[in-house]
């Protein structure tokens, strides 16, 4: 791949020499989450289960990762249902990103439809799982920063059982979760946002099928008054090694008015929290600046969501 | 580690192949079934020129998709999309509007084109753009593009009322 003769000139180029292949591996696929687990646990360590693919593949490519074994679990049933009651919303781990996007689901809860709508491009969202972008531990996907937003909890299902983690617990570290050995992902849940709540997510990014540089979400509830803040939670992504719940500006709010002064103080606590690395998307001090807008822009539509207002939105651009 | 064996349905026709487990959609269109319309390049899931339609007639990225994935189902490449022996509306209305210059991203602009016409042919600007994100022309920029794409819309409008009527 990186050799330096990428191309002959002496004839035909050829495929082989021009692109990039994932180091080889067994393929398995599995009907169903049981067997899906019992082979990873049967293989080992150097087997992954495979979604979507579409953060995988791209780290087999670049020998981020080099599994001795893929067990496919794309086709295993009933892991991809939609669905909520009046008290909770539950979303199976082999959901994509664009069939949340498109469901009831992201039209009754916006910041739902923020994260989905606004990951990578049409055909990242065709083929991404909600499970797979969670399980990756990378702190630059969106969904983790977004379940962080709506304390979500992880269903798990492995060798011993089914637990249930949550999601402050379950992102242990840059790609590090608190999944054992055989253990998959098998849906997230959390509770439906009560009355006088909403909220949003914020990213922005260079292009399309870019990770963001930095992004903020954003759940609000409003008190009676419709003036004060009874409840928030913010949570940021691609602003460490891990996402960050930023606990010291959601103190800046609760309970209080929610003004300029507030906003901004929350904006700097939750800038104060990030630890955001230097990479191409851009420098610390770039990040930490975008971040404060990002959590006031957050901020200022979860508030306008809360009154009733319809705000269509997605992430941001250059 | 040895070769599967599956069956691929591409553009209607079956093909039986026997496929390297980490060989991608891409690889076994081009290499073992010889379709070099899908486009090779970056092969990491940046630039869009590898987009062909899935069963759905969603726009996927063939560079991140396993051919073994793809065992029983069926896609649709660049060759497959010409009607009755007519170009595609969105490849006519390319032509017409020169919306092509040098060619290379071509076919995977027309997949996320013709993906988003065979669900809405009444689609926004927003809905045009969202849809066009994944697949990025390098040489100029999309005004021609959008204008194609945007004729190619009222020309698959017009057949529906026809058929329609």
């Amino acid at each position: 791949m990186l050799s330096s003769q990428r191309f002959r000139f002496d004839g035909e180029s050829t495929d082989s020499e021009t692109t990039m292949y994932p180091a080889p591996f067994r393929y398995h696929r599995a009907g169903s989450a049981d067997e899906a687990i019992s082979l990873l646990a049967e293989l080992g360590d150097g087997a992954r289960p495979l979604a979507g693919g579409q953060t995988l593949l791209v780290w087999m490519k670049l020998r981020f990762d080099e599994p001795t074994d893929l067990v496919d679990i794309a086709r295993i049933p009933n892991l991809s249902s939609i669905e909520h009651d009046d008290h909770q919303v539950r979303i199976g781990a082999l959901a994509t990103h664009g069939r949340i996007a498109a469901s009831p689901l992201a039209r009754l809860i916006p910041i739902v439809h923020d994260c989905a709508n606004g990951i990578a491009d049409r055909q990242v969202r065709s083929r991404g799982t909600i499970g797979g972008s969670l399980a990756a531990g990378d702190p630059s996907c969106d969904w983790p920063a977004l379940l962080h937003t709506l304390d979500a909890e992880v269903l798990c299902q492995g060798p011993d059982g089914e637990r249930t983690i949550g999601i402050g617990d379950f992102v242990e570290d840059l790609y590090a979760t608190a999944l054992q050995e055989g253990e998959l992902v098998t849906g997230i849940r959390f509770a439906l946002p009560p009355a006088r709540s909403a909220g949003a997510y914020v990213g922005f990014k260079r292009c399309a099928p870019a990770y963001p540089t930095a992004s903020a979400g954003v759940q609000l509830t409003l008190a009676e008054d419709a003036d004060t803040c009874a409840d928030v939670r913010i949570a940021l992504g691609s602003a460490g090694l891990t996402p960050i719940h930023a606990t010291a500006a959601e103190a800046e709010l609760r309970g209080q008015a929610l003004n300029e002064t507030t906003i901004e103080r929350a904006a700097e606590a939750a800038v104060a929290a990030s630890d955001p690395v230097d990479d191409q998307r851009g420098s610390p001090a770039f990040k930490r600046a975008m971040l404060r807008v990002l959590v006031r822009r957050a901020v200022g539509i979860a508030i306008r969501r809360c009154n009733g207002e319809s705000v269509e939105h997605s992430h941001e651009y250059y | 580690m040895g070769k599967q064996l599956i069956t691929l349905t591409v553009n209607g026709d079956e093909y039986e192949l026997a496929v390297a487990s980490h060989h991608t959609l891409l690889d076994v269109l081009r290499n073992q079934i010889g379709l070099t319309g899908t486009k090779r390049g970056c092969t990491a899931g940046s630039c869009g020129v590898c987009t062909v339609n899935g069963e759905r007639g969603e726009a996927i990225l063939s560079c991140l998709s396993l051919a073994v994935e793809w065992d029983g189902r069926s896609v649709t490449t660049i060759e497959g999309i010409r009607q009755g022996g007519e170009l595609h509306p969105v490849q006519q209305a390319f032509l017409e509007y020169g919306a092509v210059q040098c060619g290379f991203c071509t076919p995977g602009v027309v997949m996320s084109a013709k993906a988003l016409l065979d669900v809405t042919t009444s689609p926004s600007e927003d809905q045009i753009n969202e849809a066009l994100a994944g697949a990025i022309c390098r040489c100029t920029g999309h005004i021609k593009i959008k204008k194609a794409v945007r004729a190619a819309a009222a020309v698959m409008r017009d057949n529906e009322a026809r058929d329609d009527g």
